[in-house]
């Protein structure tokens, strides 16, 4: 029933607000096509200004992961994270979850199909990606779209939000499905 | 940001040399190169619709009304932009589409609010404080309905797909709380001199 209602929240969402706001819209005897062309016309300038952040992000972060970097990193953070209860298998996800999405996807993917979804890895992977965000790819297309240069302490703030969401992870999966 | 850059860039080139694996960085800059640009072609259609419905709630006033609404909160959140302000609607429908895992949604209504934060911002090469709670909020992610990843997890053979909500909803809680708390203290801390 709990889940009935979800995927009708999560396929209805969508189109209801793209009906109700052009709705809502005309009730206020607002031009809705030209006001919506209007705002659109935007959208080209907004999604072509990102580029050159974007590419430096996913170029030097694209290296870093080819170079096996990552597993250098893993292997020096292991002590740590076995202290706090976080298999070590989980780990390489959790470095990579700020930085890119997809690569944290496609490594908790390759979980699901190692450990299974509803094993303890499998749940901590969910938990994790689901509670934290590629902080660097917001960041980067974020202030890039307006040309921010000095992100002054949003980076550490993202990043500590993002430590902060791993380690409760950790601690409640382990006490709820431990 | 020029440190982090320098380091991975530096850090994977040294790493890939040591593994005698120099031919990876090649491969991997021009194809993240390339997908960069992918990515943000694919971003225009989907920036364009979501500007051209945000325009028409903006006319109609339910963005002005949503601001109002939302204001207590994010006087608080925010002191630093005006009440009824636009950024705050911007900021509201941006949240509201990260809560329900519309990321998608999500990115247009940011781009705008960031928009909308730089008409207030009197050094427009510094992030002002309000952009960095705004993102610090953005990037902890609260989220009411993970739908991307219930989805994969269903599509991976879960049993009960989405029996990590209530976790993740705890976790997630107390990220945003940590994002907030810290962006106020390390916004404290650095504040000599500086008044924006």
């Amino acid at each position: 029933m709990f889940k009935y209602i979800l995927d009708q929240i999560s396929l209805y969402a969508i189109p209801v607000i793209i009906l109700l706001i052009p709705l809502y819209g005309m009730t206020k005897k607002v031009k809705v096509y030209e006001s919506f062309t209007e705002g659109a016309k935007e959208g080209f300038t907004t999604a072509v200004r990102i580029i050159p952040f974007l590419t430096a992000m996913l170029v030097s972060i694209g290296i870093f992961r080819a170079s096996g970097a990552m597993d250098y990193f893993a292997k020096f953070a292991a002590p740590v994270t076995n202290l706090i209860g976080m298999p070590s298998e989980v780990l390489p996800m959790a470095i990579m979850r700020p930085l890119s999405g997809g690569g944290a996807s496609g490594i908790m993917n390759s979980l699901f199909t190692e450990y299974g979804p509803d094993s303890l890895i499998g749940r901590m992977a969910s938990v994790m990606n689901g509670s934290t965000d590629t902080t660097f790819y917001i960041l980067a297309v974020y202030f890039g779209s307006v040309g921010i240069k000095n992100v002054r302490h949003s980076l550490p703030a993202g990043l500590l939000a993002d430590l902060a969401g791993m380690i409760t992870a950790v601690f409640v999966t382990n006490i709820i499905f431990g | 940001m020029n440190y982090i850059f320098s380091f991975f860039i530096l850090g994977g080139i040294i790493i890939a040399a040591v593994n005698g694996r120099v031919d990876v960085v090649t491969t991997a800059a021009m194809t993240s190169a390339g997908s960069a640009v992918q990515r943000a072609i694919t971003l225009i259609g989907i920036v364009s619709l979501w500007l051209g419905i945000a325009r028409v709630a903006e006319k109609s006033g339910l963005i002005d009304a949503l601001s109002r609404a939302i204001a207590p909160l994010f006087r608080w959140l925010f002191p630093s932009i005006p009440e009824d302000h636009p950024a705050l609607g911007c900021i509201l429908m941006n949240l509201s589409a990260n809560m329900l895992g519309f990321g998608n949604a999500a990115t247009p209504f940011g781009l705008k609010a960031m928009q909308e934060l730089q008409k207030l911002n009197p050094y427009p090469d510094t992030a002002s404080e309000a952009m960095c709670t705004f993102l610090a909020i953005n990037t902890s992610s609260v989220t009411l309905i993970p739908s991307t990843l219930i989805a994969l997890r269903a599509s991976a053979g879960s049993k009960n797909p989405s029996e990590i909500m209530g976790v993740v909803l705890f976790a997630t809680t107390c990220s945003t709380l940590v994002a907030i708390i810290g962006d106020m203290v390390i916004r404290t801390l650095c504040r000599k001199g500086r008044k924006n």
